[in-house]
């Protein structure tokens, strides 16, 4: 790219539209390498804000049935779309099926989307991040729009909120009783709520249900979130789906609510990557620093309990800048 | 790009699993699938009826590490070479790929010759899948 000699060799052909490149520095997003530092950094002035849209809920709901529909629809609109689709590790071995491919419908050679399936791996406040980072890669390849899909049964998946500007929550019909559990949680995420698979008896009900939750408002900025019906297999809603995503993405822009939720996002973006960085260089330093060592001595032998050892660990090492020792 | 991977820690090993082809007889695959999760791999399942051009192309969007094609069609002649030639063109040739379902031993014999690094039988025990999976991810790392 002209004007920009010093942009990574990677990052320029994320620019220009090498996929293959893009995929790579994706891995080197997930597995923390060091590479995939400059060419986030030279990418960041790049990335345009583009909507990104999250969808989560239980198990079996049809959110990768209804990314593939949203997938068609957007593309028949002309616009390309990007897939993230985050699936849990397994906490005993560490591996997982990513299997969200599966329902994805396109045309091979199709340039205008591109899937990708993430595994959560389990790292402490590291899916948040690394889903961020990869939805800017996404942002700066030039996708219109990235949808992001993630497994969301409770509390864990607020994490959608930290990435994503529109969240679709999607619930299934007789969930019952559950939907007041979600109350806690999912609920509180939601600027649409999703009823999928809704040619399934009960739809009704279950529609009821939420708008008579989210009629117990007032909402923070002022959305009160949309609720929709659809159904893949009868291939109804979807473009009801995407107006009230357009809803609401207008609503940022009228209110201003873009430019705050961004703040928050990336405030709590900068604190988790210090959390994460803080935590293992303490970490590190438990083993190799003879101070520190003693301490866990201690602890281990009952004479210093765990609290006044993270006390002074603290003081050993005060949350600074990486250079200061 | 062909630059050096560098991994700053151990990461999972990314492994396409896909059946390519119109037969639909997908249980080995999954078996094979869990093994592999078991075994601490990221598996991305692409499921059933894929064309060789959906399978590359999924392999090099997921930036995979390994490829396990599973076929009991009949038409592995035919469609293995065909993955095989676009990975090149697409320069993935180094991206090893292993199959498994029923391919009669000369066939075995030729596709081997022809690049699919590993051909497993009925019968095979899920250990050898899994070793040989491991051993050709890491020979490539």
């Amino acid at each position: 790219m002209k004007g920009s000699p010093r942009l990574p060799t990677a990052a320029r052909a994320i620019l220009a539209g090498d996929r293959r490149t893009l995929a790579r520095v994706i891995s080197w997003v997930e597995n923390g390498s060091p590479s995939a530092e400059p060419v986030l950094r030279a990418l960041y002035p790049r990335t345009h804000g583009v909507p990104v849209v999250g969808l989560t809920g239980p198990l079996g709901v049809g959110k990768s049935s209804l990314i593939s529909t949203l997938v068609g629809l957007l593309r028949a609109r002309g616009r390309s779309v990007a897939v993230v689709a985050v699936d849990p590790s397994s906490p005993f071995s560490g591996g997982s099926v990513l299997g969200d491919r599966i329902r994805l419908e396109r045309r091979p050679d199709d340039a205008g989307v591109f899937f990708r399936s993430m595994a959560s791996r389990g790292a402490a406040g590291g899916v948040a991040t690394a889903t961020l980072e990869v939805c800017r890669l996404l942002d700066a390849a030039g996708f219109d729009v990235v949808l992001v899909e993630t497994v969301g049964s409770g509390q864990v998946d607020v994490a959608i909120r930290e990435i994503a500007t529109t969240s679709i929550v999607v619930l299934v019909p007789h969930l019952g009783d559950e939907v007041q559990t979600l109350k806690a949680g999912l609920f509180e995420i939601a600027d649409i709520f999703c009823v999928n698979k809704s040619d399934l008896p009960g739809a009704d009900v279950a529609r009821r249900d939420l708008a008579d939750l989210v009629a117990h408002g007032p909402y923070e900025g002022g959305w009160t979130p949309a609720i929709v019906s659809t159904s893949t297999t009868a291939a109804t809603g979807t473009e009801e789906l995407w107006s009230a995503v357009e809803a609401h993405e207008a609503f940022l822009d009228r209110t201003g609510g873009r430019r705050a939720g961004e703040r928050r996002r990336l405030a709590a973006e900068i604190v988790g990557l210090v959390r994460d960085r803080v935590g293992r260089e303490l970490t590190g330093r438990l083993e190799r620093d003879p101070e520190l060592r003693r301490l866990l001595d201690a602890v281990t032998a009952r004479t210093l309990d765990p609290r006044s050892a993270a006390r002074r660990l603290r003081l050993a090492s005060p949350p600074g800048p990486e250079g200061r020792r | 790009m062909s630059g050096p991977r560098r991994p700053a820690r151990r990461h999972p090993i990314r492994v396409l699993i896909a059946k390519p082809g119109l037969d639909g007889h997908d249980r080995g695959a999954k078996v094979v699938a869990r093994a592999l999760r078991d075994a601490g791999m990221e598996v991305i399942y692409a499921g059933l009826r894929q064309t060789p051009e959906e399978i590359v192309r999924a392999a090099l969007e997921e930036d995979v590490d390994l490829i396990g094609l599973s076929i009991l069609s009949g038409a592995h002649m035919a469609l293995f070479p065909k993955v095989l030639k676009l990975l090149k063109a697409q320069k993935a040739g180094s991206v090893p790929v292993f199959a498994g379902g029923i391919i009669p031993d000369e066939d075995a014999h030729r596709l081997k010759k022809a690049g699919i690094r590993a051909i497993f039988g009925p019968g095979t025990s899920l250990e050898e899948i899994v070793g040989t999976a491991q051993k050709l991810a890491r020979r490539r790392a």
